[in-house]
């Protein structure tokens, strides 16, 4: 008796119309997959991408040079030289993050007691040239300097968390 | 279980009992001293075992049995059968209160405070704060005072635990710190906003438990966990202070004392602590360097130690002299020796400062230990200013003039003792020996007449006055008495006369006599041999006598020489000297044809030999800037290539183990007949080197030279011989080779000396020590 059936069952393509309805019910459904490069899929304000050193409104520099990033850091991708500056303040003379080096971990985020050095949302970056993997503080500087609406929405969005 | 008293207590020690473990402590001793030893760990701020006992921070309070309330540990003497309990409800409340009171004013900036990760408050703070404050106030905020290049503060950070206070008072003997006011608005300041002018000033830093006063040097530089400490010694004097080198990357940061109380305890001279920033001066020597036809070209060491070997090698031994800084480690000096009796020379010596060499034995160490220096009971300083000279030895003997000692002094000028001398002698250079005299005339009265002759007759013809009397029976009477001869002595033109005469005292009296070596590792350099050998020529006949070559080892002329013209006219008329520096400066390029550049002695295995004879060997802590080698390397290299012999060990171990009986053995003092006395000149020249010129990495030291007691250049005149020459306090006066240099007036002075400090570079050339001075108006 189950051999007719099964032989029927074969005859009649019902295992490939079942497919096939399953891929007609997808083919009308949204699609997942979206065209990357025009189009991005949303980020979590928790994200940790390129880093940034940031300002006060009043354009003075966040970092006290306290180096606790440095030592917190796990995969010892930060450097930092400090030393008085002219107005007798501790500021960094230097600050290298290895981005090779980097786990993207978030430590030195969570470390800072002054939230200088964050982590931003931006994860799109190339290099062209050896060393350029080394970020020096300017260039995090200039990045912070960039995307601080951003930093600073993302961090006024966690606040209560934190 | 109660703490008995048990049978075989010894008399002077109590029974006690700590958290129910029960301990054995002398007598009198402190709680805080009893779980000291036992490892008991009470939290602390205030109480240091070197200081006196102020209790004024509280954290130290325990519950004591049958005591009402907790009682602080530092203050309370152990009594017999005690029961103690550190851990207890009872005093770990009292501990967590006293925390949340201390942090109340502490502004907790860690992140910016230099003291951050090795704070005593910040530790502590872990163990028994809250971790949120209740105090919601103002904190108050405290004016920082300027106290010198040396120092930094911020006294916001202060919790007045009154450390730096007594450290300045008790151990400095300086009293420029205190504490004003009461409640919120105590402050701990100087009152009158001077700097710190102390020699040990550096050592508030360590005793503060806060970041309130810290490393002004080292400021803002790096964290205590970056850096890796490594174990030196200082080699700036010849006490041989042992210290930490921290290091990051190679390079000294900072410096700290290493405990040891044989020589340092835990304190180290400002001296010591900064002059790591001589170690990255801009003009270090970093490669071989050799001039070719006038020109200085940078080479490698193939072609410099080659250029070297052949030219050497070109003189006859005779004409070859070698003259070698009195740092120099003891490996370097026994290559230097077997070097030059390589190339047949016997003239080589290291005590470049000295300028009368009969009877300075060399590589005597003192008879009376540096430990037992702070127990005499009466002491003699013929021609010392020691607290410049060395002043962790000037800093044991204040701590015996605490006890009761009487210091006596017979000096050309009335030099800064931080310390009351109970008499002083004071004569101009060309006198000094006259003065001492006086003394050997009242301890001759004592009995014993010298043996050697020329003393005897010189003694006759004297007249012992009563202060002199007052003083040789302080010595004689005193358990334990030293005379001791300083820098100022032992240079002095006529020092024979004052070696002789200060070990005839020394012997009359029943004193010890302890003689300062010349330089760092004047003991060490002259127990490996580098002393003229049979026939050879001193560092002062050296230089009166040109030899054609010289080989310059780490001395920087003019300013490492007692004579510093003949030194510069000597090597400049040579027609080949190389010199082994750490540093290639003008001057130096001037006169060498050939610099090799070395490690300093942190930077290389070294070992130094300290004032009491014992030989500390330590291990290379930083890196050598550049192409730089140690000195034991290039001089084995040099060494090889000229085939000499004594050179065929391979690795430094070697070495040591064939120089380490030599560095043993004491040698014997000798007492040569005395040398005619000199005519003495109208005005002689009073030439001490000043604490931060002492060497070439001293002289290249920011810090140590802006601080206060690095002085100006002057001639420092007695008032009347300023005025018999017409000429008034800031005047300039005119020296007899034409150059000009301010006059001060200084009441510290004697009539007919003219103090003119050496190693700078305007007096470094003028006539040494002791010589006439032609002073006019300019």
């Amino acid at each position: 008796m189950t051999s007719v059936v099964n032989y029927f069952r074969s005859l009649l393509l019902g295992e490939l119309l079942q497919g096939m309805g399953l891929t007609m019910r997808y083919m009308f459904r949204p699609k997942y997959t979206m065209r990357y490069p025009m189009e991005h899929i949303p980020k979590s304000n928790r994200f940790r991408g390129l880093h940034a050193l940031r300002r006060y409104p009043n354009g003075e520099e966040r970092c006290i040079a306290c180096k606790l990033c440095e030592a917190v850091c796990p995969a010892l991708a930060i450097t930092i030289d400090s030393a008085p500056r002219e107005d007798g303040s501790r500021r960094t003379t230097r600050y290298d993050i290895d981005l090779f080096k980097c786990i993207y971990c978030g430590f030195c985020e969570e470390s800072c007691p002054v939230d200088s050095i964050v982590e931003t949302h931006v994860h799109e970056y190339h290099f062209e040239h050896r060393g350029e993997n080394v970020v020096t503080k300017p260039q995090l500087l200039a990045i912070g300097d960039r995307f601080e609406a951003e930093i600073a929405a993302a961090r006024a969005q966690d606040a209560p968390y934190r | 279980m109660s703490a008995q008293p048990t049978q075989n207590a010894a008399p002077d020690l109590v029974n006690i009992e700590v958290d129910g473990k029960p301990i054995q402590v002398p007598k009198g001793s402190m709680i805080i001293e009893a779980t000291d030893k036992a490892g008991i760990p009470i939290p602390r701020f205030c109480y240091h075992r070197k200081l006196p006992i102020a209790a004024s921070c509280r954290q130290c309070l325990v519950e004591v049995e049958k005591m009402p309330k907790p009682t602080p540990a530092c203050a309370t003497p152990v009594m017999e059968g005690m029961k103690v309990f550190t851990r207890s409800e009872k005093a770990l409340k009292a501990q967590r209160n006293v925390m949340e009171f201390l942090l109340i004013n502490h502004p907790l900036d860690c992140p910016i405070c230099d003291q951050g990760g090795e704070c005593e408050l910040q530790d502590l703070a872990m163990g028994y704060g809250r971790s949120v404050s209740r105090f919601t106030e103002r904190k108050r905020v405290v004016a920082d005072e300027d106290i010198g290049p040396l120092v930094a503060t911020e006294m916001t950070r202060c919790i007045h635990c009154t450390r730096c206070v007594r450290f300045v008072g008790e151990i400095a003997g300086t009293h420029e710190l205190g504490s004003m006011d009461r409640g919120d608005r105590h402050v701990i300041g100087t009152y009158i906003g001077k700097s710190i002018d102390s020699e040990l000033s550096g050592n508030i830093i360590d005793v503060c438990p806060v970041g309130a006063l810290t490393d002004k040097v080292f400021r803002f530089k790096a964290r205590a966990w970056e850096m890796v400490a490594r174990p030196s010694g200082a080699y700036h004097d010849a006490l041989g202070s042992n210290l930490w080198l921290h290091t990051r990357r190679g390079e000294v940061l900072r410096v700290v004392p290493r405990d040891n109380e044989a020589v340092n305890e835990c304190w180290l001279s400002d001296r010591d602590r900064y002059s790591h920033q001589g170690l990255g001066a801009a003009d270090r020597a970093t490669k071989p360097m050799v001039r070719r036809d006038g020109r200085w070209l940078e080479t490698d060491w193939e072609d410099a130690l080659g250029t070297v070997a052949a030219r050497l090698g070109a003189f006859t031994g005779a004409d070859i002299g070698a003259l070698v800084q009195p740092s120099t480690s003891s490996e370097e000096g026994a290559l230097i020796a077997r070097l030059m009796r390589a190339l047949g020379s016997v003239h080589f010596d290291h005590r470049l400062r000295t300028l009368d060499f009969a009877g300075a034995a060399g590589g005597v160490a003192f008879e009376l230990p540096v430990a037992q220096m702070e127990r005499v009971g009466a002491a003699l300083l013929v021609g010392s200013d020691l607290r410049h000279e060395v002043p962790l030895l000037n800093h044991r003997l204040r701590q015996a003039w605490k006890r009761g000692a009487k210091v006596y002094a017979v000096n050309p000028a009335r030099f800064d003792f931080n310390y009351e001398l109970a008499g002083q002698f004071i004569a101009p250079p060309q006198k000094l020996v006259d003065e001492l005299l006086v003394l050997a005339k009242a301890a001759a009265e004592l009995g014993a007449a010298p043996a050697d002759r020329a003393l005897a007759d010189a003694l006759a013809a004297v007249q012992a006055s009563d202060a002199a009397r007052a003083a040789v029976k302080a010595l004689k009477d005193a358990s334990s008495a030293l005379v001791l001869l300083g820098d100022a002595g032992a240079r002095h033109p006529e020092a024979s006369w004052l070696r002789a005469i200060a070990r005839y005292i020394a012997t009359a009296t029943g004193s010890a006599l302890n003689v300062l070596p010349d330089g760092a590792n004047g003991v060490g350099l002259a127990r490996v041999g580098v002393l003229p050998g049979q026939g050879g020529l001193d560092a002062q006949a050296m230089l009166a006598q040109p030899r054609r070559a010289y080989l310059l080892y780490g001395a920087e002329p003019p300013h490492d020489f007692a004579d510093g013209a003949a030194a510069g006219l000597a090597l400049q008329q040579a027609e080949f000297v190389v010199a082994f520096s750490a540093y290639a400066d003008e001057a130096l390029k001037r006169i060498a044809h050939v610099i090799l550049p070395i490690g300093l002695t942190p930077e290389i295995d070294a070992t130094l030999v300290n004032v009491d004879g014992t030989a500390q060997a330590f291990a290379a802590g930083a890196r050598l800037p550049g192409d730089a080698r140690p000195g034991w390397k290039v001089l084995r290299a040099l060494g090889g290539l000229l085939k000499a012999p004594g050179f065929e060990f391979v690795t430094l171990a070697e070495l040591r183990a064939e120089i380490a009986p030599a560095l043993a053995r004491a040698p014997q003092a000798i007492a040569p007949p005395l040398a005619a006395r000199r005519a003495g000149a109208a005005l002689a020249r009073l030439a001490t080197v000043p604490i931060y010129r002492a060497d070439a990495v001293l002289r290249r030291c920011a810090a140590l030279n802006a601080h206060p007691l690095a002085r100006s250049v002057a001639v420092r005149l007695n008032a009347a011989d300023a005025a018999a020459r017409g000429l008034a306090d800031g005047d300039r006066a005119r020296l007899a080779d034409g150059s000009t240099l301010p006059v001060a007036i200084d009441a510290s002075v004697p009539a007919g000396a003219a103090w003119i400090e050496a190693a700078h570079a305007e007096t470094a050339a003028l006539p040494p020590y002791g010589a006439a001075i032609e002073l006019t108006k300019a």
